[in-house]
């Protein structure tokens, strides 16, 4: 074989898409816990133009394992952080709604604690991002939304706030801070033994806490399927955060290898592969993320880019739809690939966007588009990969069940 | 046995070859997850693609290292393909190529050559 060493080269993160394969290393920017990535023997890889960890001694395989049964800490400072606050003399409410112009999510009705899935959608119903939103006093206590968004798309995510709604609202992207994710059951009992508040959070709640470690802002969210925290803190203060965390039993280092198989096995959407401008949020399957207020006939209805093409596929489904796949061998399925409804490979009818091997679903998972009528569980599509049709299932998502605490 | 560039090692008894990939390798790739035996049979060139290793993330052609024709593969790898990472140069062999010229051989790497390539 080739390059081993560059054996995740055709892996399919977030960051591979948006860079060129000839990115020098020199050009990546590093995170606040690169010295300590190292320190602890990770292997170091360009992603959303960051170096970060793809996996560290233990192994994507064993790291996704340990996720599931313990609690794992991720380096996801590579993601935007963004205050949105009122302008003088303006309220919160004006603030949502000036992203509500932007989203089809309901701003206005999310409760101050809570933080809720949005994307960013473009003229032609397509999501040019997929983010958090979270609504809550900043730091000094002033009423603002905290946005977290995907790092390979935040300096056109800013651009594109400033040109919409930069008139109406102040836009306050975060330099240099830090964002950890704690994963995994054991997260609470690690984390509560810094900020012993997190145990009264439940799934999406958002607050602020103050301890030795120093000041963060905590989410209880993640992109694992486990239940877990999202951690925002000072630069300065990263690494000493992460030491305490790592200091746990329970808690090991994990690289985005295992990021990107665990996020796969629940279901989750990596935008860049799963969800990109040409792609709307229902034939995405996102429908679920899309509140009442802003659907047809409600209190806001539409309002932001793409409606007009959103709105019929609301009403009268999409014409290709985003669906789990199972292939029925062992071989995992490496997109792009395309998907047949015939042994013979004639004429696809989708597409694979996310595939590889699901450690915890003992088998290879995947996730792509079908023509709708070809959507049910249970359906036999023929995924052409090596020059062979591989048969897979249609299957319901997520592969495994997701834990959070509601 | 000898070693090639591409991170596989032969060792010939007779006139058969054995073939598999080294510790180094394995240890790059991570666990594997799925070996692709499907396609190792017939006369091969050298630097066709004989095998498919799969970890995880990623998958890394195999290739055949001589002229010959594969006579074997390790059915084992089907229920366990972890056993390349266990045991790369033993039980994790992949596939038995009869050589179409035994000499060939010795064009390739010995243990020496291939360490100084690796370290």
């Amino acid at each position: 074989m080739r390059n081993p060493s560059k054996g995740f080269g055709r892996c399919c993160l977030e960051g591979a898409r948006s860079m060129s394969s000839a990115q020098q290393t020199s050009d990546l920017k590093t995170t606040p816990l690169y010295d300590l990535h190292q320190e602890l023997g990770g292997k170091m890889v360009p992603f959303a133009g960051y170096s970060l960890p793809v996996q560290y001694p233990l192994g994507v395989l064993k790291e996704h394992l340990w996720v599931r049964q313990s609690a794992g800490l991720f380096d996801v400072s590579h993601m935007g952080q963004i205050w949105l606050r009122p302008k003088a003399g303006g309220s919160l409410d004006d603030v949502c709604l000036a992203l509500e112009s932007l989203v089809p999510q309901d701003i206005l009705g999310l409760r101050v604690g809570r933080q809720r899935y949005a994307f960013f959608t473009n003229e032609a119903g397509g999501l040019r991002d997929d983010l958090m939103v979270a609504k809550t006093p900043d730091a000094s206590g002033q009423d603002a939304l905290f946005l977290v968004v995907n790092g390979a798309c935040k300096a056109e995510d800013l651009a594109h706030m400033q040109a919409e709604i930069g008139g109406r609202v102040d836009i306050e992207m975060l330099d240099g801070r830090a964002l950890l994710a704690l994963q995994g059951p054991a997260a609470e009992a690690a984390l509560a033994a810094h900020y012993p508040g997190v145990v009264d959070m439940t799934f999406m709640q958002v607050g602020h806490f103050d301890g030795p470690l120093g000041a963060v802002f905590i989410s209880r969210s993640g992109y694992s399927g486990e239940d877990g925290f999202e951690i925002s803190v000072a630069a300065d203060q990263a690494e000493a955060l992460a030491r305490a965390l790592l200091a746990h039993d329970a808690v090991e280092p994990i690289g985005l290898g295992a990021r990107d198989s665990l996020r796969l096995e629940a279901g989750l959407c990596l935008y860049g592969n799963d969800l990109d401008p040409s792609t709307s949020p229902v034939e995405a399957d996102l429908v679920w993320g899309m509140q009442k207020a802003r659907k047809a006939g409600g209190a806001r209805e539409g309002g932001y880019p793409g409606w007009s093409v959103i709105a019929p596929q609301l009403a009268d489904g999409p014409a290709v739809k985003r669906v789990g796949l199972k292939p029925e061998g062992r071989a995992p399925l490496r997109p792009p690939i395309d998907l047949f409804a015939v042994e013979a490979l004639s004429q696809p009818i989708g597409r694979v966007t996310s595939g590889g091997f699901g450690p915890s679903a003992e088998g290879p998972v995947a996730m792509g588009y079908v023509s709708a009528q070809l959507a049910q569980p249970g359906q036999r599509l023929y995924a052409s990969q090596r020059n062979k049709a591989m048969p897979v299932l249609v299957a319901a998502l997520p592969f495994v069940s997701q834990r959070y605490k509601r | 046995m000898k070693f090639t560039e591409d991170h596989e090692w032969i060792r010939l008894e007779g006139d058969i070859a054995t073939i598999g990939i080294t510790e180094h390798a394995t240890v790059q790739l991570g666990d594997l997850v799925f070996v692709d035996l499907s396609d190792a049979e017939g006369d091969m060139s050298k630097g066709d693609t004989a095998v498919v290793v799969e970890s995880v993330k990623a998958a890394s052609d195999v290739y055949a290292p001589l002229d010959g024709e594969i006579v074997a593969t390790n059915e084992a790898l089907n229920d366990n393909p972890g056993l390349v990472n266990e045991d790369p140069m033993g039980d994790g062999w992949l596939f038995k190529m009869k050589l179409a010229n035994a000499g060939d051989l010795d064009a390739l790497m010995d243990e020496a050559a291939y360490k100084a390539l690796t370290d």
